[in-house]
């Protein structure tokens, strides 16, 4: 089986379509390893082995008619911030434990459409606030890779799943890195596409501005198959983006020939562990050895972007966040004297400290008289933010650079200091600003732990990003590598 | 001292659409509580909104109903609050940028004409409602109303009477329902207004501290709650007293206002743009599709009231006061009743009916063809004028069209000559004492013998004819 759990969506596809493997047989060899490495790993929150296995022999009936799409049989893991019809969905909070969704979100439509197999719900941070998965209220998870250490976050839960082989692949939202950061400590592939490519109907909402959902797979060819699905114009989600479907597999196999790539300097300066700089480096050599150009650019911006997104993101989070109130759903605290009394109690026992600290952060800065000097002040400078990257794609086609400024760190070793905790996004919190699509793919190893290589790409350049993450896996093996003892 | 009140209006509008401001859940009145809260007016985890495309159309018309500016790009911010009717925990609404801008409306009191400015219309979504008292210990909570489409409608405060600010609110109410926007039913509070009132002494250009009487919803308690705000602030301030800004309510019981407690003033909203939702933008072709679909504007149809029909400037403003009255004028003289005798009857017989009956003229038993059909048999001579009020009164209480009650109750006017003749000349004979009177410079006599004729005819013989002939006949 291990041939399976390594093996790439095409190849399973490919197993299914030719009955060397039934999807429930799939799906019951991911549910036993979940079985025996979840209780440590603690990937995910919520099984429902029924629904799961009613899915894969649905699955299976649809392949026997032969109408099986490519991820028809496939098992996949969700986030827990997808509302899944009959799911529980948590979105790693207390508030939300006993929450059971009554409606789909667009992406679990999709793929249900598809004939995927939902596999289950996975931890994450509590509301998606967090780079290490340790604020979510169901324990934090261990990174397959070393078990002392984080995942990343916030799709911490996805990550470990991938990681771990405790899924074919599985979904993540990115808000200021939580795809592309865990990806890089995991050591897989995340992909946040272009803000707008993805609807986030039914995505339990952090910051609406920022949030996006993508794949995290294996491989690039992995993360193409899953866009394929995910990506559509949806009507629910006023800020989806109408455009015509695109097969995001169409040029994963383009020679990199010529291929612009963008190094800012700000991304390889102080800040950054050196291992993690040398990993980097050593794969944009591949890069030239695929034949393509570097180019030095700048995003002088960059060190403006954690600043403005700790302004904007928990802005739009206490906003967001108002109407978990006890009233309709969720946690509603036991004993209470009068509506006030009911909503500061509900509230202070449903939520978790780093997401109080954001919703007092956002009510803060939206205040009157700080509206102009924060939030507004903010809205400005992510706009210069995005000017820097506008002016950086005339002289390039993909920026790269780290993903993380360091390899997985130790569990409880930044949860003290928040700030410290926020600089793991650095390299990633821009991308979310401009709404452009970013990228982690595994590019090596520091003391046998994952180092990522970030790839950005222009707006709606997804199919571009993929092939260049793809080349880049063809001459390499870094995407195969599987942790130890799993 | 004198003293001046001074008036603005802030006016929530619900919008005439099936469905609500951001959801596909219908705005029906009066369903059973929560049956038309959808996942997103129940603000399920995850949900987003999406924009009504016929408020939008709503607000246009209404702009270029008042000769507004239309926004190019206007914004939809969050308004945050707490409050169980609230789901969200915020209010979609417009504020830095309107859909609406400034625009005016022009009201009549007694004689004068006043153009009362707007300053901005905006769209909004609605609370649901808290009902208090059904179930022991507990508030309920009903989310039917939880997003329905507003439109709020903000004055300059340019009114300076409770009889200014009520003839606004009516014009208003009309209008609103005359572009076809609004319900204009105040019952179920499609139509409210909330009321600011400061006063300060006459002569003075420095505005006073102001109360907002919120949540008026009919015209009656909105002038009764102007004249006893505008009485206890100057009471207040003859006293020697201040005016603290305030938010009131009216007790229509004991026709007072009341501070609500001053917390809700400490609201800090949090404005700030709605990521959720793209800015709003009308382009000149969509201000041009809903142009072409508006109807006459009531300032319009007055003039062409006027003019083509040569009617009053009274009566073509009593005409064009509701779309309605309007409506039932046009279709009158469209099924071939002369204009002036129709706008009579309409403003005369039929509106005295409908107030006695306390019907709307929308409702009215005698439909606008049944009523032409009346009024062609007066200008045809087939009956005379007092003849045709029977036959109303007859219609009105259902016994069908004008032409069969005619013939049923026998009210043909006679006005062949011949026939006439024969009892003139009996009316002579059988009167002589009167006919010698008349001979000896009575002219009295003459109406009686008329009476007498129409008598003998049981009143249907043509007068004019009956006058005519007798003339003849008496040689006068």
């Amino acid at each position: 089986m291990s041939q399976v759990i390594n093996s790439s969506l095409k190849e399973l596809g490919q197993m299914l379509a030719s009955k060397q493997i039934s999807s429930v047989e799939l799906t019951q060899e991911y549910l036993n390893r979940i079985d025996t490495l979840n209780p440590e790993i603690n990937a995910y929150i919520t099984l429902d082995i029924e629904k799961t296995l009613a899915q894969a022999k649905a699955a299976d009936v649809r392949i026997a008619q032969g109408r099986a799409e490519a991820l028809t049989g496939i098992p996949i893991a969700q986030k827990d911030i997808f509302c899944a019809q009959g799911w529980r969905t948590t979105c790693g909070s207390h508030m939300l434990e006993n929450f059971i969704a009554p409606y789909d979100a667009y992406v679990i439509k999709q793929f249900d459409a598809a004939g995927a197999v939902n596999l289950g719900k996975t931890n994450m941070d509590e509301f998606a606030m967090g780079s290490s998965n340790e604020t979510s209220y169901f324990g934090g998870v261990k990174n397959p890779w070393d078990r002392s250490r984080v995942p990343g976050g916030s799709s911490g839960g996805s990550a470990a799943a991938v990681a771990a082989r405790l899924c074919a692949a599985a979904t993540g939202t990115d808000t200021g890195g939580s795809i592309r950061q865990p990806a890089s400590l995991c050591g897989f592939t995340g992909l946040k596409p272009t803000y707008g490519l993805v609807s986030r109907y039914g995505m339990i909402a952090f910051a609406s501005s920022l949030d996006q959902a993508g794949p995290m797979a294996k491989s690039a060819e992995d993360c193409a198959l899953l866009l394929n699905t995910m990506a559509g114009f949806d009507e629910k989600d006023s800020t989806s983006v109408n455009r015509p479907k695109e097969d995001y597999t169409r040029d994963l196999n383009k020679p990199l020939q010529g291929l612009k790539i963008g190094l800012p300097k700000e991304y390889f300066a102080e800040g950054l562990e050196a291992n993690v700089g040398a990993v980097v480096q050593s794969a944009i050599e591949e890069y030239k050895k695929l034949g393509a150009e570097i180019v030095d650019i700048s995003l002088p911006n960059t060190q403006l972007s954690i600043p403005v997104y700790y302004v904007i993101a928990p802005a739009e989070a206490s906003s967001n966040l108002s109407r978990y109130d006890g009233v309709r759903y969720g946690h509603r605290a036991k004993e209470y004297t009068d509506l006030m009394d009911m909503y500061c109690k509900t509230r202070a026992e449903g939520f978790g400290a780093e997401v109080k600290r954001r919703i007092l952060i956002g009510t803060y800065v939206l205040s009157a008289g700080y509206y102009d000097a924060y939030y507004l002040k903010a809205q400005q400078i992510r706009r210069l933010i995005a000017q820097d990257f506008t002016e950086a794609f005339k002289q390039c086609d993909v920026i790269m650079g780290p993903a993380a400024p360091s390899t997985a760190f130790k569990i409880g070793e930044k949860a003290d200091d928040p700030v410290a905790m926020y600089l793991q996004d650095i390299y990633t919190i821009a991308v979310n600003l401009a709404g452009l699509p970013g990228m982690s793919i595994p590019a090596g190893f520091s003391d046998g732990l994952p180092v990522g290589l970030q790839i950005i790409g222009n707006y709606f350049d997804e199919a571009r990003m993929l092939n260049v993450g793809h080349a880049y896996q063809q001459v390499t093996d870094w995407h195969k590598r599987m942790p130890e003892g799993i | 001292m004198a003293w001046e009140v001074v008036i603005g209006l802030e006016t929530h509008v619900q919008l005439l659409t099936n469905t609500k401001q951001f959801s596909g859940a219908s705005t029906a009145f009066g369903a059973e509580p929560n049956t038309q809260a959808c996942e997103v007016s129940i603000a399920l985890p995850g949900v987003l909104p999406v924009l009504n495309k016929k408020s939008v159309e709503c607000a246009i018309k209404f702009g270029l109903a008042i000769e507004a500016e239309i926004a190019p790009r206007s914004v939809f911010a969050r308004k945050n609050y707490f409050y169980p009717d609230l789901p969200k925990g915020y209010q979609i609404s417009q504020y830095e940028l309107p859909v609406v801008g400034k625009g005016h409306l022009t009201i009549q009191v007694g004689n004068q004409e006043k153009i009362i400015r707007i300053t901005r219309a905006h769209l909004e979504e609605d609370a649901g409602k808290s009902v208090h008292g059904a179930q022991e210990g507990m508030s309920g909570i009903d989310l039917n109303r939880a997003g329905t489409p507003l439109l709020e409608i903000v004055t300059e405060p340019d009114m300076r009477s409770a009889a200014e600010a009520v003839a606004y609110a009516k014009k208003l109410h009309e209008l609103v329902q005359w572009i076809g926007i609004c319900d204009g039913n105040m019952q179920e509070g499609s139509f409210r207004c909330d009321v600011n009132v400061s006063v300060r002494p006459k002569g003075s250009d420095k505005l006073g501290t102001r109360r907002e009487i919120k949540n008026l919803n009919s015209f009656k308690f909105m002038q009764q709650a102007i004249e006893y705000e505008t009485q206890w602030q100057i009471d207040t301030l003859e006293d020697g007293g201040k005016i603290e800004q305030a938010t009131v309510l009216f007790n229509p019981d004991t026709g007072e206002t009341r501070a609500m407690r001053s917390k809700e003033e400490a609201n800090d909203y949090r404005y700030f743009p709605d990521p959720d939702l793209l800015p709003l933008e009308v382009t000149d072709a969509d201000k041009a599709r809903v142009k072409a679909e508006m109807p006459e504007l009531p300032e319009a149809m007055k003039a062409r009231f006027e003019s083509n029909f040569g009617l009053s400037a009274y009566d073509a403003a009593t005409l064009t006061a509701s779309r309605d009255i309007a409506d039932y004028f046009v279709a009158t003289v469209n099924a071939g009743a002369e204009a002036k005798p129709a706008a009579n009857w309409i403003l005369g017989a039929v509106s005295a009916k409908l107030n006695a009956d306390e019907k709307s003229i929308a409702h009215s038993p005698v439909s606008a063809t049944q009523l032409a059909s009346l009024l062609r048999r007066i200008a045809d001579n087939t009956i005379s004028n007092n003849a045709a009020k029977q036959v109303f009164e007859a219609m009105w209480a259902g016994a069908g069209e004008a032409d069969s009650i005619i013939e049923a109750k026998g009210l043909k006017q006679v006005s062949d000559t011949g026939a006439i003749e024969a009892i003139i000349d009996e009316v002579l004979a059988s009167n002589s004492a009167m006919v010698a009177e008349f001979k000896s410079g009575k002219e009295k006599a003459f109406n009686a013998l008329v009476g007498q004729c129409m008598k003998a005819s049981k009143g249907k013989a043509n007068p004019a004819q009956v006058n005519e002939l007798l003339k003849q006949k008496l040689g006068a």
